[in-house]
């Protein structure tokens, strides 16, 4: 199908773009377009305009700073730099496709939040932060209190997502898995995990309605996470299956984050 | 209504597009360029790929407003005065196509996957059609074809080094 009519605007400053969400009614910011797109095209938004930030300046940067790396929302999820991080390397080419992934942004999959994305789940894995900024004034949220629900956040509708921080710490294994019916579409569950000594941290998605971290017992990570998920079963699984498929992905996640930590 | 300056496969076109037109429908309907093909519509197909400023992208997920100023190459560009790249040559020996309809957004995307990956193994060319459906080959013919092309390609790298 084709996109209701909106009206297209396009700023070159952040000061601009924020005015622009502000004074306007039902804007939504346009960053990669790789779900919105999609979501107009098949007419379940129906925004008054779009707001285009893929000119504004300097929202693109990716560096390290207080131990995290620090990425500006327009970072295309294809950014060479993500990787830096053990754990973005690792989830990122379960995100779409190559060709969705040189559009996509960090910044819209973290404001779009689907349950089962793979970037909002690291992100509550490592405890990071967005930063976030509206004509009212800039906050930082941190990752526990952003994802509130299936694509629900704790954005306000005239903020804008100025950049997202994702900790990286020393002496840590990090390991993510994903099964999804064919790569790059929506994954059944996903785990990812760090290890640091005999500290265990697993958080889940796609199984729940906001990325989940789990106590789980480091002896037996997989089935004591399994046992703390209610999956609902789909059209392609059963909530068994996908019980189970908890428990297979995070036994691997910790596993693996295990041997890395040691190595 | 707003106006966009954008170079199509070397040749620059000004026009007043609708706010809301898809890039997909503007490279079809309005510059006439039809060999980029429109699916799904959301990104899943992979059968409207493009190369958009050097990188390849669904033109279904882009705005004609967003491409101002922007370089884009369709299956149009690929062939060089008459002559078809080493890669639309490979999927013309290995029968790589039935009805051609999936054609145009992989050889874009194999394009653009080659330029990164030099040396791909099998494996990371299947990951790649992921992204791409095709209901008559199979995939296997095309699997071939992108890991000949990559073989030529090294090949003649190496012959140059």
């Amino acid at each position: 199908m084709k996109p209701p009519p909106f009206r297209y605007l396009r700023p070159s400053t952040l000061e601009e773009a924020l005015a622009m969400l502000a004074a306007e009614e039902d804007a939504k910011p346009l960053a990669g377009g790789q779900s919105l797109l999609p979501a107009l095209n098949m007419r379940l938004v129906r925004p008054s305009a779009l707001v285009d930030v893929n000119r504004v300046v300097g929202l693109d940067d990716v560096g390290t700073r207080d131990g995290s790396l620090a990425v500006g929302a327009l970072a295309r999820q294809a950014d060479a730099r993500l990787r830096r991080h053990p754990l973005l390397a690792e989830a990122l080419p379960h995100v779409g496709h190559a060709a969705t992934r040189n559009r996509g942004t960090v910044g819209g999959s973290l404001a779009h939040a689907d349950a089962s994305a793979e970037l909002p789940l690291c992100l509550v894995l490592l405890g990071g932060a967005v930063r976030a900024r509206s004509a009212r004034g800039e906050r930082e949220i941190p990752a526990s209190n952003f994802f509130l629900g299936p694509f629900t956040t704790a954005l306000a509708a005239d903020e804008l997502v100025l950049e997202s921080t994702w900790p990286l710490e020393e002496d840590t294994g990090y390991a993510f898995e994903e099964l999804a019916p064919r790569h790059g579409d929506y994954a059944f569950a996903a785990a990812a995990a760090a290890v640091r000594g005999d500290e265990v941290r697993v958080a889940v998605g796609a199984v729940v309605p906001r990325p989940t971290l789990l106590e789980v017992d480091p002896e037996n990570p997989g089935a004591s996470a399994a046992a703390q998920v209610e999956p609902w079963a789909t059209v392609h699984a059963s909530a068994a299956y996908l019980r189970n498929l908890v428990r297979v992905l995070v036994e691997r996640a910790v596993a693996r984050a295990r041997e890395r930590a040691a190595a | 209504m707003i106006v966009v300056d954008v170079t199509v496969n070397g040749r620059r076109y000004r026009e007043e597009v609708e706010d809301r037109l898809l890039l997909s429908d503007f490279l079809r309907g309005r510059l006439g360029l039809t060999g980029t093909h429109v699916g799904c519509e959301h990104g899943v197909c992979g059968a409207c790929t493009v190369l958009y400023e050097g990188a390849a992208a669904r033109s279904c997920l882009l705005l004609a407003a967003q491409a101002d100023g922007a370089e884009i190459v369709t299956v149009e560009g690929l062939a060089r005065d008459g002559r078809l790249t080493p890669l639309q040559e490979a999927f013309h020996r290995r029968h790589a196509l039935q009805c051609g309809f999936c054609t145009p957004g992989i050889l874009l995307a194999a394009t653009d996957f080659l330029a990164r990956t030099p040396q791909p193994t099998r494996a990371e060319i299947e990951d790649l059609l992921s992204g791409h459906l095709c209901r008559c080959t199979g995939y296997t013919p095309i699997v071939d074809a992108i890991a000949e092309a990559a073989a030529a390609q090294a090949g003649a790298e190496g012959a140059g080094a």
